[in-house]
């Protein structure tokens, strides 16, 4: 499944310059030591985020296919972006191009006037998580672990637009990003609300929704003691960031839990400074939780022996 | 060619034939065709008086080829087989042209072409008919011994139907003991009777009875041959212990230190020992080493068990036993397997702790399993105080199986009563539609809703620990889409019981292949013919009953398996089987030896002869498909009844223009752009 030459066409999106810079520098130095090559699309477009498609499509999907379009003549297999919401749509469009032939002449019509054309299935759009998971694997990443993150707990969360399109893992409760945290030493906490909704741009339309929603997650990663929320998309990171103060000054809580970038704790593991990994850049402070690293998790008190013996026993995992 | 006299018989089908296609046009028309000495049309030709026309013209007429337009094949063929036959006309020069099927259900809304349609077909099959040889079947004895694998209730009773009548059976089983699923079971729905005080008496009986060889801890490795007259291989797994000796005592595994969770008896909430037997009533009573998880055979020292067994009979040496058996009939019963739960992880079996399955469930209800019936949580001291039950997990259901699992709706009715009557927790139950169908059950699920049992309309998306509200910390939160007030609920509950679909054996596609019969989309073994064969398969002489076949509960179980031993008996009592002549024959004289053919048989029907180097087909196992036919570079194989001749004719017939004559091709009509 490997690209020959290890080398992705790469779509930044327009959060990975802005707020989620954290996510971009770590990304880039994650590659690095992974041998990966991204190459930019040059002179891409706004991917119309969650909202057009809902107000106008065809311009919506004609945006999309604009910067499809541009990708496919990088000569590259994969098309990759990082935000979840950048990926959904590429995903969506070339794959509703391909099976809607009326939409796919549309789009290009469109494109034409702009002396663009794309012929859906031409590239294949994958997540940033996908590629590191699929291409390089979780072996191969253990291997270039030098810091294991040992002591951290870790609360996995997707969010709801990783899982969306056919993707290769369950939609309803992955656990690809769990075992790639298990790969770099942390303790992955379950999570159970790990695809729920972050509240996307609800804070900007009905910030009563999105604080619930972001209270939901913030109260069950603390209920299983997360040192951190692990995210694969700049809006979930920027929400539960961004609004945790509020969460807190809305439902009288008190919750700290830093969120970072997936990216930003495989650049730990390999080593890399935290510096260059864009670590102080988040509103809730990570130091604390960093500090952890290396320290053995306090041992559970033994549930009393009389007990253990009457209890029946556990299913194993599925393998 | 010697003048042949055709006659043409083109049935009605009350309006099936009739109302699409101009029987009568038709008829006139066949009786204008070059051979055809008669043609005429019926309203119902397989009827007793349809029949006796085409005797009457064979007869009176002096017909040489008879040609039936009607249904498939696959319906009347032997029906109109022996009428040929009672009036004295070989019954392989009679042909069918299926106008039914192939033209008038398929072309109901355009009438004209279905005509034509129905003309062609018939020309082909006037054209073939001359071009057919008479043949004869031959006949060969039937063994009087039958194989029945799987030893739950299905094949139990096949295997004590057919003992009692006289004749041998070997029943082959897979696990220690007979008994299957059903053994596992508390109480059965909807009498609530004790599974094992109604299966037990039936498990003596088999371990007993005269005429059954009982083959406990073996399984089937090869079949060879055809009805009739089968070889079959069977592996008897090496128990470990001597059975001549042993009396069942338990002292082996009182003392057995291996402990390990028992996932097949248990279904994984109980343990049992390394050596064990799998429950009390177990037929036979012998126990079996578990070699993987012995001490001794992974570590060397240990020996418990042989050091306390009073009479001897543990052997540590004991090897795997080959046995040759020759058996006329064969019939499957190999039942199903639980779907596993862990595959939907939104309902969190395998990790949230309060979720089990229904197989969980049923071990823990009953007395004889790890919690002595009592309902309880995960750590084996808690009761409940409310109990969630979700229907359909795995069943009904795109993502996994899209058929109903047929038995889970009583299951889970029972498991509502049960809970009830053992506990004080509250009941819901999670439905889509509650399938009650068949004797007394709808008014079980009356008692069942009277008990207070709340049922939901609604699949359930998550079980979650995730607390939202308050009163939910601590609990198991359902949520679901109640669909007859339209609105979202979030349930807490203490336990959540999967009701999982029943799944064919895991292995049943190999098995399949072991046996040659066919599976379904599902991984279920197909059937004969859904409504009126629903017991024989496409193989002669091999059957099938139980879950093997598809999801049934135990009624229609029994209900099959005696079925499938009153089939067997059938073939037992004609003493002999007629193979059809509808096969390939080598003319051995122009045979090459090359033996492409060899490999290419998918009956394994064609052996090499070393002297005088050429090959043959074995009659009794060829089924005439034709592949080595089509396949031998000298063309020196003929396909009985479908020679090159016939096929060619028939297609020329299939090809003439209709409308305009009868010995001359249409013009190509121009192709038509969308």
């Amino acid at each position: 499944m490997s690209q020959p030459n290890g080398t992705y066409a790469f779509y930044p999106g327009c959060s990975m310059g802005v707020s989620a810079r954290a996510y971009d520098q770590s990304f880039r130095r994650v590659a690095e030591v992974l041998g990966l090559e991204f190459q930019d699309v040059d002179d891409w477009n706004c991917c119309g985020a969650t909202e057009y498609f809902t107000l106008n499509r065809l311009p919506a999907y004609s945006l999309v296919a604009r910067n499809l379009s541009l990708a496919a003549g990088m000569g590259k297999e994969d098309l990759v972006a990082a935000c979840s919401a950048c990926y959904l749509n590429l995903h969506k469009t070339d794959s509703y191009m391909g099976k809607y032939p009326d939409l796919n002449e549309k789009v290009n019509r469109a494109l034409a006037a702009g002396g663009l054309h794309y012929d859906p299935g031409t590239l294949r759009v994958r997540h940033l998580l996908d590629v590191l998971v699929e291409d390089i694997g979780y072996e191969a990443i253990g291997e270039h672990v030098t810091q294991p993150l040992k002591g951290l707990r870790v609360a996995p969360y997707y969010g709801c637009l990783v899982v969306r399109p056919e993707s290769n893992y369950d939609p309803e409760y992955p656990t690809h990003l769990d075992d790639l945290m298990r790969a770099l030493g942390a303790t992955v906490v379950d999570f159970p609300l790990k695809t729920h909704c972050c509240g996307g741009h609800m804070t900007q339309i009905s910030e009563e929704t999105a604080y619930e929603l972001l209270r939901r997650l913030l109260a069950n990663a603390a209920e299983y003691n997360a040192d951190v929320i692990v995210t694969v998309c700049p809006m979930c990171q920027l929400n539960l960031d961004a609004y945790q103060s509020e969460v807190n000054r809305v439902f009288g809580t008190d919750y700290h839990i830093p969120i970072l970038f997936f990216t930003q704790l495989i650049g730990l593991a390999f080593g890399v400074a935290a510096e260059d990994l864009g670590f102080g850049a988040e509103i809730v402070p990570a130091d604390e939780a960093l500090k952890k690293i290396g320290q053995e998790e306090a041992p559970k008190p033994r549930t009393p022996r009389r007990r253990d013996k009457k209890a029946l026993p556990m299913p194993p995992p599925l393998s | 060619m010697t003048e042949e006299k055709v006659g043409v018989y083109i049935c009605h089908c009350g309006n099936n034939i009739a109302g699409t296609i101009d029987v009568e046009a038709v008829s006139e028309w066949a009786a204008t065709l070059p051979h055809v000495a008669v043609a005429r049309d019926y309203r119902f030709m397989c009827s007793s008086l349809g029949q006796e026309l085409v005797e009457q013209d064979i007869k009176e007429l002096g017909l040489t080829r008879v040609v039936v337009a009607a249904c498939s094949p696959h319906m009347h063929e032997p029906t109109f087989r022996k009428a040929c036959e009672r009036a004295g006309l070989n019954p392989y020069l009679m042909e069918m042209a299926n106008i039914r099927e192939h033209a008038s259900w398929v072309h109901q809304h355009d009438k004209e072409a279905a005509t034509e349609k129905a003309k062609a077909l018939i020309s082909g099959a006037v054209k073939r008919a001359l071009e057919l040889s008479p043949l004869e079947p031959s006949r060969v004895p039937i063994q009087e011994a039958t194989l029945v694998v799987g030893g739950g209730i299905a094949g139990i009773t096949t295997a004590l139907e057919i003992a009692d009548a006289g004749h041998p059976v070997y029943l082959v089983e897979r696990e220690p003991s007979i008994g299957g699923h059903m053994a596992q079971l508390d109480k059965t729905f909807p009498t609530l009777d004790c599974s094992s005080c109604i299966l037990t008496p039936k498990m003596f009986d088999t371990g007993n009875h005269p005429n059954i060889t009982l083959l406990s801890y073996s399984e089937v490795e090869e079949v060879s041959g055809y009805v009739g007259n089968f070889t079959v291989r069977v592996r008897k797994k090496a128990r470990k212990v001597n059975t001549d000796l042993c009396t069942g005592c338990g002292e082996c595994w009182s003392r057995c230190p291996a402990k390990v969770v028992d996932t097949v008896y248990e279904a994984g909430l109980g343990y049992r020992t390394a050596i064990y037997r799998p429950f009390p009533q177990a037929v036979p009573k012998y126990p079996v080493i578990d070699v993987e998880n012995c001490i001794y055979f992974q570590k060397g020292t240990c020996k418990a068990c042989e050091k306390f067994c009073p009479t001897g009979a543990i052997d540590f040496e004991q090897e795997d036993e080959i046995l040759e058996l020759e058996v006329g009939n064969i019939v499957l019963a190999t039942g199903y397997d639980l779907f596993d739960a862990r595959r939907i992880p939104q309902y969190g079996y395998g990790r949230l702790a309060n979720v089990f399955t229904s197989l969980e469930f049923e071990r823990m209800v009953n007395a004889a399993g790890p919690t002595g019936g009592k309902v309880v949580l995960r750590d084996g001291v808690t009761e409940p105080q409310s109990v969630a039950i979700i229907h359909c997990v795995g069943s009904r259901d795109k993502n996994y199986n899209p058929y109903c699992s047929a038995t889970c709706c009583m299951a889970a009715l029972k498991f509502g009563h049960l809970v009830k009557e053992k506990t004080d927790a509250e009941v819901y139950s999670f439905y889509i539609d509650v399938r009650a169908a068949f004797k007394d059950y709808e008014e079980f699920y009356n008692r069942v809703l009277e008990e207070g049992v709340h049922f939901v309309r609604g699949r359930v998306a998550e079980v979650t620990d995730a607390a939202r509200q308050p009163g939910e910390e601590g609990k198991l939160i359902v949520q679901v889409e109640d669909t007859l007030i339209g609105k979202q609920r979030r349930i807490p509950v203490d336990m959540v019981i999967l009701m999982a679909a029943m799944e064919p054996r895991a292995d049943a596609e190999e098995i399949a292949h072991l046996f040659g019969v066919g599976c379904s989309a599902a991984g279920f073994f197909t059937e004969r013919h859904p409504k009126l064969d629903p017991i024989a398969t496409m193989s002669d002489g091999i059957f099938i009953a139980g879950a093997c076949q598809g999801p049934k509960d135990i009624p229609a179980t029994v209900g099959q398996g005696a079925a499938a031993a009153a089939r067997v008996l059938t073939l037992i009592s004609q003493g002999e089987v007629e193979i059809e002549p509808v096969r390939a024959i080598i003319d051995e004289e122009r045979c090459s030896g090359c033996r492409i053919c060899n490999n290419l048989c998918p009956y394994g029907a064609i052996d090499y002869i070393e002297d005088p180097g050429v090959s043959r087909v074995n009659p009794a196992l060829c089924k005439g498909c034709g592949t080595c036919v089509a396949a031998c570079p000298s063309q020196v194989i003929t396909g009985q009844h479908f020679t090159f001749e016939s096929i060619m004719s028939q297609i020329e017939g299939l090809l003439y223009d209709v409308s305009n004559g009868h010995e001359t091709y249409a013009e190509p009509a121009p192709l038509e752009t969308a």
